[in-house]
């Protein structure tokens, strides 16, 4: 298979390298994540139960609020975030909350990304060159809410301070 | 960009740390949307709630307001969206003291930063509502999308580290909504149906928000009969931006760029969307499930003057079986006490909260700590973000969710 490279109009941060979740879905870290356990969690969401830790996610596009803009810096704080995300279309909160959590962001393709990347293909994300390359399509099946940083779901640090006991 | 020598001072630390690490914040986000320059704004809106903040947004706030060099505070008048809490009645919806100590934390920050804490994401009815054609930085989405829309206004979403940033430059990046090419209508949603309760404004926004379905769209919306009210706008624009980040809507006819629609563009485009009372009904019946209630809450937006006056008159004679929370904001909330509103309320058995909004206030805590799970509101807006916190929320007209208060089941 020849190589895919992808050319973005909008990029920030690090060149980054790891597997990609994708779906043809929204984003906001208010309506669609459950930041204690660093997986999907509204029940409609496509990738609803996955870890998005370390992932690069390729959605649609940037939903909800404004709480993002805080929400990938509390997010980076616990080293629970993803290693970028990749829109069609972004809106201006998630750059923002990308510029303050310094988490990788790109946005706006020829073709709709979420259906030129595999999901569970291993890709390159580069700010600088606003490419993303597509390394390995073979893609092995994503397991679901995979623990990371040596925890396990519902283990995870506090994002505020204490919980409840 | 350009930066003028201000800007360019600024960058260079002769302000101030403070000043620095804004205007460095800004610059990468008008890199990222290829902005040309700056536009100064006259007023700041910053969401803030600590569950959005973290531990570690709260330390980034402290950073700045301990600086002890240069300028550390807003220049131009920048205020706040709802807190976290209700420091009277943390009880009612079961919050813990590091909530509060949190929320303490963060206010004290923001004071230092000169910021004026009026918590509400109502300002456009209860402080100050920004006109056309005035530049400003605004968080909270629904706040963003009725200046823009209702008054004319120019204003990006901006997250908190933005509108901050921006209280603490003056200014922002031109780009987006500040720019008129970004302001022409996108699609043209025809409309043969009127919504007569706010359930119903907030359902019809939604429905539109899912067509446009991203935040560059700017619905045309024609054929409404007569002119919405403030309160049916709110509720229409801030599910329109919940349920498809839209931040900007034109009503042919109503709202002042799209007096003449063919000033947004209009002749161009083709109806592309036609929308009746059965996409508003879909909608609403979407989120129909249970019929039993643990809580209502009337919330998202906080309620106007005249939405606690219609609340109070229906809860007139009525004894609840299960909690029901209405939440204003501080400007509200002493004019609601005077009027004997908060009274008629709380004689039923329900809860006036102020300067808080439910989802903004540790919803998954509350609902462990409660043991609320069944909701229901007139917020369009409220259920579609309280589902990825575990609730089920269902959506109803005011009189109906008063009505379930009283029974404990819709």
């Amino acid at each position: 298979m020849a190589e895919l490279v992808l050319q973005a109009r909008h990029a920030m941060g690090r060149k980054v390298t790891g597997e990609a979740l994708v779906a043809s879905d929204g984003f906001s870290a208010r309506y669609d994540l459950n930041r204690l356990e660093g997986v999907f969690s509204r029940p409609s969401h496509k990738l609803a139960g996955l870890s998005y830790v370390d992932r690069i996610l390729v959605l649609d596009t940037a939903k909800g609020g404004v709480a993002s803009a805080w929400m990938l810096h509390e997010m980076r704080s616990r080293n629970m975030v993803p290693l970028a995300i990749v829109f069609n279309t972004v809106n201006t909160i998630l750059v923002q909350g990308a510029a303050l959590g310094d988490v990788t962001m790109m946005a706006g393709f020829e073709g709709d990304v979420t259906s030129l990347v595999p999901h569970g293909a291993r890709v390159e994300v580069d700010p600088e060159a606003r490419t993303l390359r597509v390394l390995d399509a073979s893609g092995a099946p994503v397991p679901a809410a995979v623990p990371r940083h040596g925890e396990t779901p519902g283990q995870a640090r506090p994002v505020h301070g204490p919980r409840r006991p | 960009m350009h930066l003028n020598d201000e800007e360019t001072a600024m960058l260079a630390g002769e302000l101030g740390d403070v000043p620095r690490t804004a205007i460095r914040h800004q610059i990468a986000v008008g890199d990222f949307f290829g902005a040309r320059d700056f536009v100064p704004v006259t007023q700041a809106h910053i969401m803030a709630d600590t569950e959005s903040l973290g531990q570690a947004g709260v330390q980034w706030l402290e950073q700045l307001a301990d600086a002890r060099t240069g300028s550390r505070t807003v220049r131009i008048p920048t205020i706040t969206d709802p807190r976290g809490t209700d420091f009277a009645k943390p009880g009612v919806v079961g919050q813990a003291e590091w909530m509060l100590h949190l929320e303490q934390r963060a206010i004290d920050a923001f004071v230092r930063l000169g910021v004026s804490m009026t918590d509400t994401c109502i300002n456009y009815q209860t402080v100050l509502a920004a006109t056309r054609g005035e530049h400003v930085a605004f968080g909270d989405t629904g706040v963003v999308i009725y200046s823009n829309s209702v008054c004319g206004a120019r204003s990006n979403f901006e997250g908190g580290p933005s509108a901050l940033s921006a209280g603490l430059t003056g200014r922002t990046p031109r780009y987006g909504f500040h720019l008129d090419e970004h302001r022409q209508a996108t699609l043209r949603v025809r409309v043969d149906w009127t919504p007569r309760t706010l359930n119903e404004w907030g359902a019809l926004g939604g429905v539109v928000g899912k067509l446009a379905g991203n935040y560059w769209q700017v619905p045309l919306v024609e054929g409404l009969e007569g002119a919405p009210t403030s309160d049916e706008l709110k509720h229409f624009g801030a599910a329109m931006a919940s349920f498809g980040s839209v931040a900007l809507f034109h009503l042919a006819g109503i709202t002042p760029e799209a007096f003449h629609p063919a000033d947004v563009g209009a002749e161009r485009l083709p109806v592309s969307h036609r929308v009746g009372e059965s996409d508003v009904r879909d909608l609403i019946r979407h989120y129909a499930g249970e019929s039993r209630v643990d809580v209502v809450v009337f919330s998202a937006p906080q309620l106007s003057l005249y939405e606690m006056r219609q609340v109070a008159e229906l809860c007139e004679g009525r004894r609840f079986k299960v909690p029901l929370l209405a939440v204003t904001s501080p400007q509200v909330k002493p004019d609601s006490d005077r009027f004997g509103y908060t009274r008629a309320i709380e004689a039923a058995g329900g809860t006036v909260m102020s300067g808080m909004c439910f989802y903004q206030s540790y919803a998954r805590e509350i609902a462990e700590a409660k043991g609320w799970k069944y909701l229901a509101t007139n917020s369009a807006k409220l259920v579609n973000i309280l589902g990825g916190y575990g609730y089920v929320p269902r959506l109803a007209s005011m009189q109906e969710c008063i009505d379930a208060a009283e029974k404990g089941e819709l």
